[in-house]
């Protein structure tokens, strides 16, 4: 949490782009331990308060994940969010970001380190968008050309032309574009964390919805650690890696992933909470990622044309798929394709529907299977790198395969 | 009968005195210039001393009430034992005349300020000073400077009684006419006064409203 972070941690994110490109566990190790949180029987009790907001909480924010705060109004889900970059203080507890006592650093130096976005954007107006953005840089004291190439990275990253944007204030902006230029100007120093309370409360549905797409996608290529805020189930299971379900007082009713919340809701608080239509759910708010893949041959446009062949024939499809040099699926490739060939491989096979990506969930995986003419659609991650295929049998599979853990588990339960 | 001998039109009077007038228009619009500008600094501090209490806040404003409703003649007078007579008095009178509407624009600008943003300013590591400068301030000033535009003209009018303790300034004029009224030019020399007056008034407001469009930036301007 040094004033030179910032640098290398942008570095950090190309590097990890690179890796990707390469082999996922570099990426991984490239985003390393960077921005964990940790509370530790945390407790706050506001002045003059008889009952605590947060009460004792212990919780960890596995780095490089979205953990969502999902509870009723007044159960110190803003609370939580504010000890954590220290808005305000903890009346006892510990608490923990990447690896360091957030007690013990400066307070100023550590909200330039974690991105914190509020309700209704919170964008100064009378700055424009390139400065409202360029504030925390600014403060870290980057020269002007860098703060300038990076406020309009960061538009184009949150889907804004910089060319219209970044001369108008916030008043001249849509409630959805607002929030969008929110989470550009905390992403802005490239903070390892990001603390979002109700980040998309006050837009309309459509805009919401288009607005969570956005951030996954983001979220896929920064891996940052995200602490979400929200009233609203159905966003929790969008776009929680974990849910962290709150009674009052900060009490954790539940804290574990979508499906497990699904199939699994610990007591009654939780299942009240989530509702009914747990299937349709299930398809909705799993994502491709969690669901093992099938593998099929791979091959390359310049591979051999009898190598292929014998590839497919080892594997256990009926055909193989071509990806190009950035490891992107390009066609599907059967034996047939191959007749009489001899030498690479070249441009034949036929084009693969639109990939997948892993972040996608299995409901849209279902839809992209059913409009397409081939059984089996390529999933891709980050940069549109190739990582498996999936089939209606994935899917088929992957919902029985979940029913039954968790009934295993129910099973489990009731014995002991 | 008065005896209107040596009276002369108001055209021929202000020829003849030009540069007398000239003189005294400069220092009447000096003067307000200097004091208000010294009530902006000193009712600026004093706002942020006490915005943020609502007690502190009620007691700058009512203090700066009390100074607001001594007459100023009085107020004047009470000055020249201290002071004496001239710059002096007229100075310390005006200022404190001055800062009632800008302390109260300042306290009221500054904690009208969205507390959310404030918040936010907190949340993306702004220091204490930075807040202040780049967003509550800012955000205030339309209101503040508001304050300072009643200031000068207040100042303005209360300046010209400042001739009463031989202070600088257009007062002059309609004091000494005041003082001979029936006598030779003793209208023209009020007229012209509340005149130069009335016209000082009017350049100003005109810059206020110049410097109130160039100080605004256009994301908060109504
Ligand atoms: N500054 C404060 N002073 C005193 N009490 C406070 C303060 N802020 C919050 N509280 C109290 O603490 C409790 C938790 O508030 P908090 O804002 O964390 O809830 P929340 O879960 O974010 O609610 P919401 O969903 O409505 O935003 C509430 O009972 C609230 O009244
Ligand atoms: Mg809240």
């Amino acid at each position: 949490m040094s004033d030179a972070d910032p640098a290398p941690a942008s570095g950090a994110t190309s590097a990890a782009s690179a890796a990707v490109t390469g082999d996922a566990a570099g990426a991984d190790a490239a985003r390393g331990n960077r921005g964990g949180i940790q509370l530790i029987n945390v407790t706050k009790r506001y002045p003059g308060q008889s009952v605590p907001a947060v009460d004792d909480v212990t919780m960890t924010v596995p780095s490089g994940e979205i953990v969502v705060l999902l509870g009723p109004s007044g159960s110190g889900k803003t609370t939580m969010m504010r000890l954590i970059n220290r808005l305000i203080e903890p009346t006892s507890g510990k608490i923990i970001v990447a690896g360091q006592d957030a007690l013990g650093l400066n307070p100023v130096e550590l909200r330039r380190h974690i991105g914190y976005v509020i309700q209704n954007a919170g964008l100064f107006p009378h700055m424009t968008v390139a400065t409202n953005i360029g504030l925390v840089p600014q403060m870290l004291k980057w020269d002007k050309d860098r703060i300038a190439a990076r406020v309009d990275e960061l538009l184009e990253l949150v889907d804004l032309d910089p060319a219209t944007f970044r001369g108008r204030y916030p008043r001249e902006l849509s409630g959805g574009q607002q929030q969008r230029v929110g989470v550009a100007r905390a992403l802005a120093a490239d903070p390892p964390a990001m603390l979002m309370d109700e980040p998309f409360g006050a837009v309309d549905p459509i805009t919401r919805e288009h607005l969570q797409d956005s951030l996954l996608r983001l979220q896929e290529e920064l891996g940052k650690t995200i602490v979400f805020v929200t009233h609203d189930i159905d966003e929790a299971l969008k776009l929680g890696d974990r849910i962290a379900i709150l009674d009052k007082g900060s009490r954790i009713a539940q804290y574990a992933t979508p499906q497990e919340i699904l199939l699994h809701p610990a007591d009654d608080y939780v299942e009240q909470f989530i509702g009914g239509g747990q299937a349709m759910r299930l398809l909705k708010f799993s994502r491709v990622a969690d669901v093992p893949l099938q593998q099929v041959p791979e091959a390359r446009p310049e591979d051999d044309a009898a190598a292929v062949r014998d590839r497919i024939a080892a594997g256990s499809t009926a055909f193989a798929i071509v990806l190009d040099e950035r490891r992107r699926p390009v066609r599907w490739i059967h034996p047939e394709d191959l007749d009489g060939v001899t030498g690479p491989i070249g441009t034949r096979g036929m084009p693969t529907a639109t990939p997948i990506r892993a972040r996608n969930t299995l409901q849209q995986a279902l839809e992209s299977l059913i409009q397409i003419d081939h059984e089996t659609v390529p999933v891709v991650g980050p940069r549109g790198v190739y990582r498996g295929t999936v089939t209606l049998a994935t899917l088929q599979n992957a919902i029985r395969d979940m029913k039954e853990r968790t009934r295993a588990r129910r099973r489990g339960a009731d014995a002991t | 009968m008065i005896s209107l001998e040596g009276t002369v039109s108001f055209w021929e009077y202000l020829g003849s005195r030009r540069e007398r007038l000239w003189f005294e228009t400069w220092q009447h619009a000096s003067m307000v210039f200097q004091t208000v500008l010294a009530a902006l600094v000193i009712g600026v501090l004093v706002g942020l001393l006490v915005y943020r209490s609502e007690r502190l806040s009620a007691l700058a404003t009512s203090t700066a009430g009390v100074i607001f409703t001594v007459p100023s003649l009085a107020l004047l007078g009470l000055l020249i034992t201290p002071l004496g007579l001239g710059v002096a008095p007229s100075v310390v009178a005006l200022t404190l005349y001055s800062l009632l509407p800008i302390v109260r624009n300042t306290v009221v600008g500054l904690s009208g300020v969205d507390r959310t943003l404030v918040d936010a300013a907190r949340g993306i590591g702004m220091t204490r000073t930075a807040i202040l400068l780049r967003v509550e301030l800012p955000l205030a000033w339309p209101v503040i400077l508001t304050g300072v535009r009643v200031s000068t003209q207040l100042a303005m009018g209360i300046g010209a009684i400042a001739a009463y303790v031989s202070g600088p300034g257009l007062g002059e004029q309609i004091f000494s006419g005041l003082a001979r009224l029936g006598g030779a030019n003793a209208i023209n020399m009020t007229l012209a006064g509340t005149l130069g007056i009335v016209l000082l008034a009017l350049i100003f407001d005109g810059c206020f409203v110049l410097i109130g469009r160039l100080t605004t930036p256009r994301g908060i301007r109504v």
